[in-house]
């Protein structure tokens, strides 16, 4: 069974806080199910599927409902990083078209700037303690950003892909964050401030790293046919993909990310190409993982991004806009920023972006993700977009 | 005496273990280094497990490692708040992929950061941490 504009996405909601020390994770994501149902001309009656991440804040489905006084018949509490919300929006397509909700809430919120170490999980590289693989990795110190560095380090060596050509990714981020009133960090950056900036862990500088903000948001799915009759033009699913690389027992290759699987299985399964795709939103963790999915997702040949993001391709008004919100990099990152990929999407596919509306007309958008760390274990959640 | 010190000094994190893993642990005491062979199905893994994932037998062989293999990707690590680490800054991480075929992760020592290279062939050291831990560490091959 093809999920082909089986469901859509019809409300969407970006809680603007960068900072919450007054707000509670649950109360964020209060305010932001209630904006995306706004958005959507649905109430909370209508909800009768909810999909969380859990984390954050240690929010679980059952406490989850239990703070929205809402019961479910269809829950999902899929976590694996910050790709989960993608993830989210595939499974619930997948519910909504086996009839096993109507109405999707898929909701967010950390507040790991005002609450530090909220959410933040035990093992260092991508492991929570307990986790077998800990024992033999938080000895010697394993980070997030360590993990990441050493996939970017090996990118380097057998691509020949420069410090320049990331930070070209973090210069144009910048410039839509610039446009974008509730980002973070606004003022506009070159490719020599970037490589100026500190080196967290070679060869990944500051400015090659997303921020740290508070922040959440929702999203409101339902079947295409009844997407039909409420307030907005349907955002459909066209199809997903998702997939995992971890240790392979030994055996890793980490030029091999995830996303090769689930841009192999999102084609697929739309019987789309990358020509087709109009703008993209990709998971910013770090400039590297924007390169590397971008390659993956077949915008151009592996080991051939760094040419590819350079000369302002990616920019709002470019061939290619990618991340026009600002992104991980310069607008917000909560720890898990999964759900932003698809509410920008949905955004600039309504043609909703305002300053920073991509300045080609957009059909279709892709929104990827890479959830836990690239270099220890991380999965994939593609899902492309239609406005059509 | 100089373990007493070590002891009180070391303070970044400790390696935990259980019966899939106690003997790798105890034989790194011994300053040896371990991997795993299915009987069955041939297949290499680390990090130790009482099956092999490769054909979820049970039947899987302790094999000791030369010690010997190259550096397959690293990092040099410039920020970490965690304890022991932060007074170790820059510290290299990376994985090592053994001869015999498999990768771990593991510190590059006993060189400066800026001379560790992909590639680079490189060799076990045992660092006994504790009385009771010994880490698997690489040196550049001598
Ligand atoms: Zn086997």
């Amino acid at each position: 069974m093809s999920l082909k504009k089986k469901a859509a996405i019809v409300g969407v909601y970006e809680h603007p806080t960068r900072f919450a020390p007054s707000k509670t994770t649950y109360q964020i994501i209060a305010e932001s199910a209630r904006e995306a149902l706004a958005d959507a001309g649905l109430t909370i009656k209508d909800v009768d599927g909810l999909f969380n991440a859990g984390g954050g804040g240690l929010i679980g489905s059952l406490a989850l409902a239990d703070y929205l006084n809402l019961n479910p018949s269809y829950t999902d509490t899929t976590n694996y990083g910050g790709s989960s919300f993608v993830g989210h929006c595939a499974h619930a397509a997948a519910a909504i078209a086996a009839g096993l909700c109507n109405v999707a809430l898929i909701c967010y919120s950390a507040t790991p700037v005002s609450t530090p170490m909220a959410g933040i999980g035990g093992g260092g590289g991508g492991g929570m303690v307990g986790d077998p693989s800990v024992p033999f990795e938080q000895p010697y110190g394993p980070t997030i950003i360590n993990g990441y560095a050493m996939t970017a380090q090996l990118h380097m060596h057998e691509y020949g892909t420069t410090s320049e050509q990331l930070a070209e990714i973090a210069v144009t981020t910048r410039l839509h964050a610039s446009l974008n009133p509730n980002a973070k960090y606004r003022d506009l950056i070159t490719v020599e401030d970037v490589l100026k900036s500190r080196v967290i862990s070679t060869p990944l500088h500051l400015l090659d790293c997303c921020v740290v903000s508070d922040g959440g948001g929702a999203v409101v799915m339902t079947s295409a046919e009844r997407a039909r009759d409420l307030r907005k033009k349907p955002i459909y699913v066209l199809g997903s993909g998702e997939a995992m690389r971890h240790a392979a027992a030994g055996h890793r290759d980490l030029l091999d990310i995830a996303t090769n699987d689930s841009a192999r299985q999102v084609y697929q399964r739309t019987g789309l190409t990358p020509k087709d795709i109009d703008m993209a939103m990709i998971y910013d963790s770090f400039t590297i993982t924007v390169l590397m999915q971008l390659e993956a997702l077949g915008f151009c040949k592996r080991g051939e991004g760094g040419a590819w993001v350079s000369g302002g391709r990616l920019r709002y008004d470019g061939e290619f806009p990618l991340n026009t919100d600002g992104g991980g990099l310069s607008s917000n990152h909560p720890g898990m920023r999964g759900i932003f990929l698809l509410i920008e999407a949905t955004r600039q596919l309504r043609g909703e972006g305002g300053p920073r509306q991509a300045k080609k007309p957009l059909r279709t958008a892709i929104a990827s993700g890479i959830g836990g760390i690239l270099g220890y274990r991380h999965a994939a959640a593609t899902v492309i977009l239609s406005n059509e | 005496m100089a373990e007493e010190k070590d002891k009180k000094a070391y303070q970044k994190p400790l390696p935990s273990w259980d019966e899939e893993s106690r003997p790798f642990w105890e034989a790194t005491k011994r300053h040896e280094l371990y991997v795993q062979r299915c009987r069955d199905c041939g297949f290499v893994q680390f990090q130790p497990r009482a099956v092999c994932v490769g054909c979820l037998s049970p039947n899987v062989q302790w094999v000791r490692s030369g010690g010997r293999g190259k550096i397959y990707t690293f990092t040099v690590t410039h920020q970490n708040p965690v304890r022991g680490f932060r007074e170790s800054l820059p510290y290299v991480v990376a994985h090592v992929e053994l001869e015999e075929g498999v990768k771990l992760l593991t510190n590059i020592v006993d060189c400066k950061p800026e001379e560790v290279k992909i590639g680079m062939p490189v060799e076990v050291v045992f660092a006994d941490v504790t009385p009771e831990v010994t880490l698997v560490h690489f040196r550049p091959a001598r």
